[in-house]
């Protein structure tokens, strides 16, 4: 329970049903000096809440201390893939190796069956294999899928999505009308333990060997600026490069190359590709042994497009799309899905 | 998860239920008391006259002077009080340096870290294995400069009794003021302010069935002390503010009540604790007791139990109807690890895997049985689970 408006809907709905719920929240980071302004999920205020949701619902409710794996698993992975040129997805770390690892583990401890979440996502088994299918949450503006794709078998036999078959609206009218005390909050937009979306100083803080002066070069090698550390920049970023393009076209970042420190800058047209690989891919089908058609996305919000998708092994994973796509970023995840059901997917090289 | 026969409260030491004689005390002053004390009239009188009661059985228990006593919010003002009145007031005389044991509650711990941030020295004692400060780190510590030594009688957490006297004979040879929280000791141990020889001594009422928010600094007549709350003349000008009578009528009955049955309700207490101790030793493998066995309060027993995560036993227990605590909570109530088995010298997985147990006046063999016959369950089933994320 994350004191949001989601997680305290899915406790309830399943009080209501019934259940013996435990309600749990995670504490990720120091709360203790002051650092309250620290982010805006899962602020003390957010763990306030979820407690008075869990008061008004009649379940118990505990707090967990997570502050130290949530900094091994998630917030240093967080500052490494800047610090080597890539974009991380902490959302989704977190949810395969604390929210569905140890925290699930913590949960069973105490006899739960399984672990519910607030994410809008559903879980089916399907009869012919016996496999556990993750599909789109039915509020395709809502959609959490992308952030679970590596979900394991094991960790989606025990998840419980309810709320993922319900619109937004309707769970905030359920909170209101059940007069859970964070029906009107808004959604939380910021990662979690970023303020004010400063990522940038918060991995300078924490790695410190980041701030390293580099150079801004174009397609060509020749050399256009300089910048303060490739952190700094995301593939696909325009704004504030500080550059001016010598022709006046618009300069986008086109890929960042951690060993020399150069940001690799150009045209929009240059961003487009066909082709990416990716690793440690998850497979929630089975893996497929010859390449298959799917919609595959490739950011949060990013319209899942057309491609064939073949597996290297290792883990690994070609994704042919059939038309260009922009931006395609190293560090995010790309998700293969069949309609709504996400076939699996893998983290972009 | 169960819907449980029974709950058990194993958690004095956090706080205690109150004694039913101290719940009619504070019901009657407050429907029949509500007079300020302050007040020349009838019905100031009447408030005295209750605060003169609760005065002369805190006088009682601690073997004190009525005007050594005044009244306050409770431990933690106290604390306050102690540490920052004397360093007030010593400070024209160039002591500015101030010693503690590294096993303070936070009430003195960041008092202590206040007042270095503005300029006193500070210095934490160290601590054995089994929680005791010797006499010895504060010979080494203590210097011309040194103005309060402060060291709690007994620790909240592991319960271990501290050699109050033979500390506070060091500080006055050194010309120190002697301080000693004994909020966890007053109503549990005997408590003499003067075979303890110090000079300042705290205690609050909620820890021995008394209400929470009342307490009481004992200062030794004669000690030079700067008030902390500034105001109205109450409590001889050294705690300004209109008392809060009932409170301070429920605290007198509570120190009433615990001078009376000490010598009968210490040995009670303490034969349930041993058969809870003995009772999870035998019962859990890879079990052992914090502290020092021959030197704590009757009620206390701090127990790790080896490859389990104390917060998810604590939670286990709760759900079991089974109320227990670790370490100290922080603000969200989650738990961290705890200061004081870490100044212990105990190991990171240790800290991490040990539970309080404290028991008090409504405590029965019935709720110790219960626990041992539940807790070998709950540590089955997390040792099964928590073995890749707890060192062993
Ligand atoms: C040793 C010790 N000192 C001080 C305090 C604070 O007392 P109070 O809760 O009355 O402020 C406590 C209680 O938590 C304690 O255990």
């Amino acid at each position: 329970m994350s004191g949001g408006v989601d997680s305290s809907v899915a406790a309830a709905l399943l009080a209501e049903q019934g259940h013996d719920v435990i309600g749990l929240s995670m504490q990720l980071y120091d709360q203790s000096e002051g650092h309250t302004s620290f982010g805006s999920c899962c602020s003390i205020d957010d763990l306030h809440d979820a407690r008075r949701v869990a008061a008004a619902i009649h379940i118990p409710h505990y707090i967990l201390n997570f502050e130290k794996q949530f900094d091994q698993q998630v917030i240093s992975n967080f500052v490494q893939e800047y610090v080597a040129g890539r974009t991380p997805l902490p959302c989704a770390r977190c949810n395969s190796d604390l929210k569905f690892a140890t925290l699930a583990d913590r949960a069973r401890g105490l006899g739960a069956d399984a672990v519910a979440t607030g994410h809008y996502a559903r879980v089916e088994r399907a009869e012919a294999s016996g496999r556990y299918l993750l599909k789109r949450g039915v509020d395709s503006g809502k959609d959490q899928s992308y952030f679970l794709f590596s979900l394991t078998q094991e960790q989606l036999a025990s998840a419980l999505f309810p709320v993922g078959d319900r619109p937004k609206e309707t769970v905030r009218d359920y909170a209101r009308r059940r007069r859970l005390p964070v029906a009107n909050k808004p959604d939380s937009q910021e990662i979690c333990f970023i303020p004010g979306h400063d990522y940038r100083s918060f991995v300078t803080r924490r790695a410190p060997e980041a701030a390293r002066v580099g150079v801004f070069v174009d397609e060509h090698g020749d050399v256009l600026g300089t910048h303060e550390g490739i952190h700094r920049f995301t593939v696909g970023q325009r704004k504030g490069l500080g550059l001016a393009s010598p022709t006046g076209t618009p300069m986008y970042v086109l890929a960042l190359r951690a060993a020399d420190q150069q940001v690799i800058v150009g045209p929009k047209s240059s961003l487009e590709r066909t082709t990416l690989t990716a690793s440690d891919v998850n497979w929630i089908l089975a893996e497929p042994n010859q390449p298959l058609r799917a919609a595959a996305q490739i950011r949060h919000r990013h319209k899942a497009a057309p491609a064939a998708v073949r597996s290297l092994g290792d883990g690994r994973a070609e994704v042919v799309f059939d038309a260009p796509q922009t931006a395609i970023t190293p560090g995010q995840a790309v998700v293969f899905y069949d309609g709504d059901t996400v076939v699996g997917g893998g983290w972009i090289d | 998860m169960n819907v449980s026969p029974m709950r058990v409260y194993f958690d004095y030491n956090a706080t205690s239920p109150l004694a039913e004689d101290v719940t009619d005390a504070v019901v009657r002053a407050t429907r029949d008391v509500f007079g300020n004390a302050s007040s020349v009239h009838h019905f100031g009188q009447q408030a005295k006259a209750t605060m003169d009661a609760a005065r002369s059985a805190v006088a009682t228990l601690l073997n004190a002077d009525l005007s050594e006593i005044v009244f306050t919010s409770g431990g933690t003002e106290s604390d306050n009080f102690a540490i920052r009145g004397a360093a007030e007031a010593l400070e024209p005389t160039g002591r500015r340096h101030l010693i503690a044991s590294a096993i303070e509650h936070e009430a003195v711990l960041n008092t202590l870290k206040a007042l270095a941030r503005r300029g006193w020295r500070t210095t934490l004692l160290s601590v054995d294995q089994s929680g005791i400060v010797s006499p010895d780190r504060l010979r080494d510590a203590i210097g011309t400069d040194t103005a309060v030594v402060s060291v709690m009688q007994a620790n909240n957490e592991i319960g271990t009794i501290q050699p109050i006297a033979a500390l506070a004979a060091i500080a006055h040879e050194h010309g120190a003021l002697m301080h000693t929280d004994a909020v966890q000791s007053a109503g549990k141990i005997p408590v003499d302010v003067r075979a303890l020889g110090v000079d300042l001594l705290s205690m609050s009422a909620h820890k021995f069935n008394g209400p929470k928010g009342a307490g009481v600094l004992w200062i030794k007549r004669g000690t030079r002390m700067q008030p902390v709350l500034t105001g109205g003349k109450h409590e001889r000008n050294r705690r300004a503010g209109t008392e809060n009578v009932p409170a301070i009528a429920g605290l007198g009955v509570a120190a009433r009540l615990a001078a009376g049955k000490l010598s009968v309700e210490a040995p009670r207490v303490a034969a349930l604790r041993d058969r809870l101790e003995a009772g999870i030793l035998r019962a859990v493998p890879g079990t052992a007791v914090n502290g020092a066995p021959e030197s704590r309060v009757p009620n206390t027993t701090n127990i790790s139990f080896e490859r389990v995560e104390a917060e998810s036993l604590l939670i286990a227990l709760d759900l079991e109807g089974v109320a227990v605590s670790t370490g100290s909570a922080c603000s969200s109530g989650t738990l961290e690890p705890s200061h004081v088995l870490r100044a212990m010298g105990l190991a990171a997985h240790r800290t991490q895997s040990s539970l309080r147990f404290s028991l008090g006046m409504f405590s029965t063999e019935e709720e110790v049985d219960r626990v041992i016959e539940v807790l070998p369950r709950l540590v089955e089933k997390l040792r099964g689970l928590t073995r890749k994320t707890v060192p062993a």
